[in-house]
């Protein structure tokens, strides 16, 4: 029996990932006064970024549930 | 003096030659001290390399012990030897390089970009180490070295100091430490920082010694014992060995002595001189002392918790600080602290004397040391002057501006006060001085949930402050009162325990009428002003005598009922609603809350500061629970916290001490009915199941639980059917004691202990366990020689029927210390496990910052979190971690509408 792939995207302890646009990128570190290498990292090998495509350099966003404060968001960039 | 910048540091090996350069005296006797008592010359306690005797003059430099900072000495090595430090990086040098011309082995092509991958590295200010260890790992590879043609043999290291060379037949051939240093020295500058090192200030072979730094004395000073006789330190006892070792290394060599006994002497002087560098070697026996003790060593002076970094400079001894035990004094406020006078006596604040204090501290002066007195002063032109008996006097009349004394603390004074462990912000606050006679710091109980004390002989340390600067910032940030809230879950940290929830328990529970005198028996220590109305007024029965009657003149007694008592401390305004302790969480079961008209009084009820009803228990005053202290302290602030909760202190005492309050062996009495049923309905009924149980267990008869064995089975239904068991016996034994059971009492207000305990001291201690399971190890099939092997029963596994009050049995007794040392096990290492934990915790977070943008960031700017902990909130200033109470906020709001 062949394995069916199910994309890790699926899975409810996976949070939603997505790429930033290049303008919302300036908004964000215009917002926080910070330079591209101040945010928060996350590795090309990472399987969430293998699975949504995205490249070095690139600023994820990351959606997650939180028991706090009910959603938290966090950007992080792609470096490899 | 100029002062001058620290522009860089930079770590390197010393070479033989700056050795040499640096050292002061070349040392070749072993001995310390001649005949005549004075160090001998070219010793180990040579006066060239520094004094520690009074009275003599360094060789050096010329000056005087203190003066002279020592100066470093050198031993000529006789044979070279290892560095043990580098022993390792020594091994992978060796394999990375031709054993002939000493290159690296490395071809040309990765040999350069190698060299640009460290030089990249070292530009982005990273660590080079990652480069360097496939650096050793490609160059280890190579057979034959690409650059002379030689084939390269295995190498083979013996910890902790030898190398082998292993040819092609297998053969081993030990490389003496000169062969090493030789091999060392043949490789090219180029080649060296390949390995990260910088061969101007490093090169590999000085990791081989042939001269070995002696430190001065002043770094081993020798002690002088009682009796007269020089002790020396540990490293000049090794140094001492290293030297004769040395000598005789020599003597033997120069005798032409066969290569047997030279090679002993040359691993011997090897082992000396590691253990003098690291005494804690694996494999390697310890050197030791004559007494037996290992000695300590230079590795042994740096490392651990007591060691040079972790003991004597990131932390210190401090001055103006005392310790003494700490005692309960319920009267004294929550943020003062009462000192002993003889404590106040040694501790000393400074004070410029001025035109504005000058009569005040001219009196201070004139008592000289009798208390609020002065231990020094120090005049205008800087000298210090120690008060004393006969000198006070006239120390007063000299008083003038400019001057400084140092007067004793006393009242008012503001101290920091601690106790160890120190586990968070709150175990170090700001309190007042308040001097007390006796001889321990007195504490108001209020206050010791924060520092986690208690009076069965804690000790804590208190810290005077010295500068205004630090005297206001204390008062700010650090004041008792400003920490009511912790930070750690955003309720009060600070309020009742043990007596005073008793009493204010006692005080609000059921129908009381006090009359006047009662209600101001009660309130004699608080201050309040107005009693209000009474409630209403009662005919006084037969031979009651009133005060101011006259004759047989019967007048009504007005009276003011308990809840009247309390809201008198409450202040006005303050509007709450909540359930108590005692609440039998009627809305869970499906029925509904009849709030203020509930029967058992468990739902309390604050309307404009008035208690209307309610009994006040751990949720309404306690530590960790506080919801009125919450409240006061959201609505009111901190100050009217602090005097609410003192008043609380003195409310509930005065009213327990007049109720009066014990808990003897004999509450834990239970009629016979009660024991029997006990016996009966639930010890009984229990055994009679686990039997039933175990018989259809062995009849194939039980079914499986999902996920777990039959046998889990069965054991997961015995336990639960014994722990049942013993929920049912404590439920009898609740019944039979009744809540005016102080026992009960305690357990039902939250002021000590739980229905649990009670249980098991009255009724039932129930079920011993071992990893959370029934106890089974023992002989083969059976725990203890008085069960038959395979007894299944719940006597036969720990199962205790007895009460604490009735006494266990020997089987018992036995299953109860086998699941208590668990317990004991348990604590002993998670205590010591979570210390860790959190020291790691600590040093990973404490550059953290939050930045007034509501990120949090590290030290270079880079974020770490968005937003502090997703809601950006402070759980001190916050409402149980939430940012508002939104209940409470709507109840408010309909409140002003109607």
């Amino acid at each position: 029996m062949k394995k069916e792939r199910v994309s890790i995207l699926e899975h409810e302890l996976v949070p939603k990932h997505e790429i930033v646009g290049e303008e919302k990128v300036a908004e964000l570190l215009d917002a926080y006064k910070i330079k591209k290498e101040q945010l928060t990292k996350i590795k090309l090998s990472d399987p969430v970024i293998k699975e949504i495509k995205a490249e070095v350099d690139d600023v994820v966003r990351i959606t997650r549930r939180s028991r706090i404060a009910g959603k938290s968001l966090s950007y992080r960039l792609v470096i490899e | 003096m100029r002062t001058k910048k620290i522009k860089g540091i930079k770590f390197g090996l010393l070479s033989s030659k700056e050795i040499r350069k640096m050292s002061a005296s070349r040392i070749i006797t072993p001995d310390t001290y001649g005949e005549d008592g004075f160090p001998i010359e070219r010793g180990l306690v040579n006066q060239q390399i520094g004094v520690i005797d009074p009275g003599l003059r360094c060789k050096t430099c010329g000056g005087r012990m203190g003066e002279c900072p020592g100066h470093f000495g050198h031993i000529d090595l006789e044979a070279a030897v290892i560095h043990i430090g580098y022993a390792k990086l020594i091994y992978r040098i060796l394999t990375a390089t031709c054993r002939k011309c000493g290159k690296v082995l490395l071809g040309e092509e990765d040999r350069k970009q190698f060299l640009e991958e460290i030089e990249r590295q070292k530009e982005r200010q990273a660590d080079v180490g990652e480069v360097v260890k496939l650096v050793f790992k490609e160059a280890a590879k190579s057979r034959v070295c690409m650059y002379c043609g030689e084939p390269q043999q295995r190498i083979k290291y013996d910890k902790p100091t030898a190398y082998k060379e292993i040819d092609e037949d297998e053969k081993e051939r030990r490389l003496m430490p000169n062969d090493v240093r030789e091999r060392l020295e043949q490789i090219p500058d180029e080649d060296v920082a390949l390995f990260g090192m910088d061969p101007k200030n490093a090169r590999p072979e000085w990791m081989v010694l042939t001269v070995l730094p002696v430190p001065p004395v002043t770094a081993r000073p020798s002690i002088t014992l009682e009796s007269g006789q020089r002790s020396e330190d540990d490293l000049t006892h090794k140094l001492v060995d290293i030297i004769r070792i040395n000598q005789r290394f020599m003597e033997n060599r120069d005798a032409g002595a066969p290569q047997l006994i030279i090679e002993d002497l040359w691993e011997l002087l090897q082992y000396h001189i590691n253990t003098y560098f690291d005494n804690d070697i694996a494999g390697v026996p310890p050197a030791r002392h004559r007494s037996g003790r290992p000695l300590k060593t230079i590795s042994q002076r740096l490392k651990g918790k007591e060691g040079r970094f972790r003991g004597s400079l990131s932390g210190k001894r401090v001055n103006f600080s005392a310790r003494t035990v700490i005692s309960p004094d319920p009267d004294i406020d929550i943020d003062e602290v009462g000192v002993p006078e003889a404590i106040a006596k040694e501790l000393t604040i400074t004070v410029n004397v001025t035109e504005r204090n000058f009569d005040v501290m001219r009196e201070t002066v004139r008592r000289g040391r009798t208390h609020p007195g002065v231990n020094y002063v120090r005049r205008s032109d800087g000298r210090k002057v120690k008060v004393t008996e006969s000198n006070y006097e006239t120390l007063a009349e000299e008083l003038d501006f400019g001057w400084k004394v140092e007067r004793h603390i006393q009242d008012g004074d503001i101290v920091l006060f601690n106790r160890q462990p120190s586990l968070h912000r709150l175990s170090i606050m700001a309190h007042y001085v308040m001097i007390m006679p006796g001889r321990t710091f007195r504490l108001n109980p209020t206050v010791c949930p924060p520092y986690n004390a208690d009076y069965d002989g804690d000790e804590m340390n208190m810290h005077v402050l010295q500068t205004e600067e630090a005297r206001a910032e204390a008062k700010i940030l650090m004041a008792v009162q400003r920490n009511i809230i912790s930070p750690r879950f955003g309720r009060p940290i600070i309020g009742s325990i043990h007596d005073y929830i008793t009493g204010l328990f006692l005080l609000t529970k059921g129908e009381k009428r006090f009359e006047k005198e009662k209600v101001l028996d009660i309130l004699h220590k608080i201050d309040v002003e107005d009693l209000g109305e009474p409630a209403g007024t009662f005919e006084p029965p037969e031979g009651y005598e009133v005060s101011g009657t006259k004759g047989d003149e019967v007048r009504p007694i007005p009276y003011w009922t308990e809840k009247q008592v309390f809201s008198m401390i409450l202040p006005r305004g303050l509007n709450l609603e909540f359930q108590g302790k005692t609440c039998a969480k009627c809305v869970e079961r499906g029925e509904e809350c009849k709030k203020e008209k509930c029967s058992r009084d468990a739902y309390v009820m604050i309307q404009d500061g008035n208690l209307v009803s309610g009994i006040i228990d751990e949720n309404a005053l306690g530590s960790f629970k506080g919801i009125i202290i919450a409240r006061i302290f959201r609505q009111h602030g901190e100050e009217i916290t602090k005097t609410f909760i003192k008043n609380v202190s003195r409310l509930a005492i005065n009213y327990i001490k007049q109720a009066g309050f014990s808990f003897g062996i004999s509450d834990e009495d239970i009629p016979k009915e009660g024991k029997e049923q006990i016996r009966e309905e639930a010890v009984h009924e229990a055994e009679k199941k686990v039997e039933r149980l175990i018989r259809a267990y062995e009849g194939g008869e039980l079914e499986a639980l999902p996920g777990r064995k039959l046998e889990e089975t069965l054991e997961l239904l015995i336990m639960q059917e014994l722990g049942r068991a013993r929920d049912y016996s404590g439920d009898i034994a609740e019944r039979y004691l009744g809540i005016e059971n102080p026992g009960v009492l305690m357990a039902k207000s939250g002021a000590r202990g739980s229905m649990l305990n009670l249980t098991q001291m009255a009724a039932c201690v129930g079920q011993q366990s071992v990893r959370g399971e029934r106890i089974k190890r023992g002989y083969r099939g059976r725990t203890l020689p008085h069960f038959k092997p395979g007894d299944r029963s719940a006597d036969a596994h720990g199962f205790v029927r007895a009460s604490f009050k009735d006494g266990l049995s020997p089987t018992e007794y036995f299953f109860h210390a086998v699941g208590g040392r668990e317990a004991l096990v348990d604590t002993a290492v998670r205590t010591s496990q979570s210390g860790y934990f959190q020291r790691r915790l600590i040093n990973a977070l404490q550059d953290l910052e939050v930045k007034n943008d509501g990120t949090v960031r590290e030290t270079r700017g880079t974020v770490v979190q968005f937003k502090y902990g997703d809601d950006g909130v402070d759980p001190s200033k916050s409402d149980s971690g939430k940012f508002v109470d939104v209940d409470e906020v709507i109840r408010e709001s309909l409140k002003v509408e109607t």
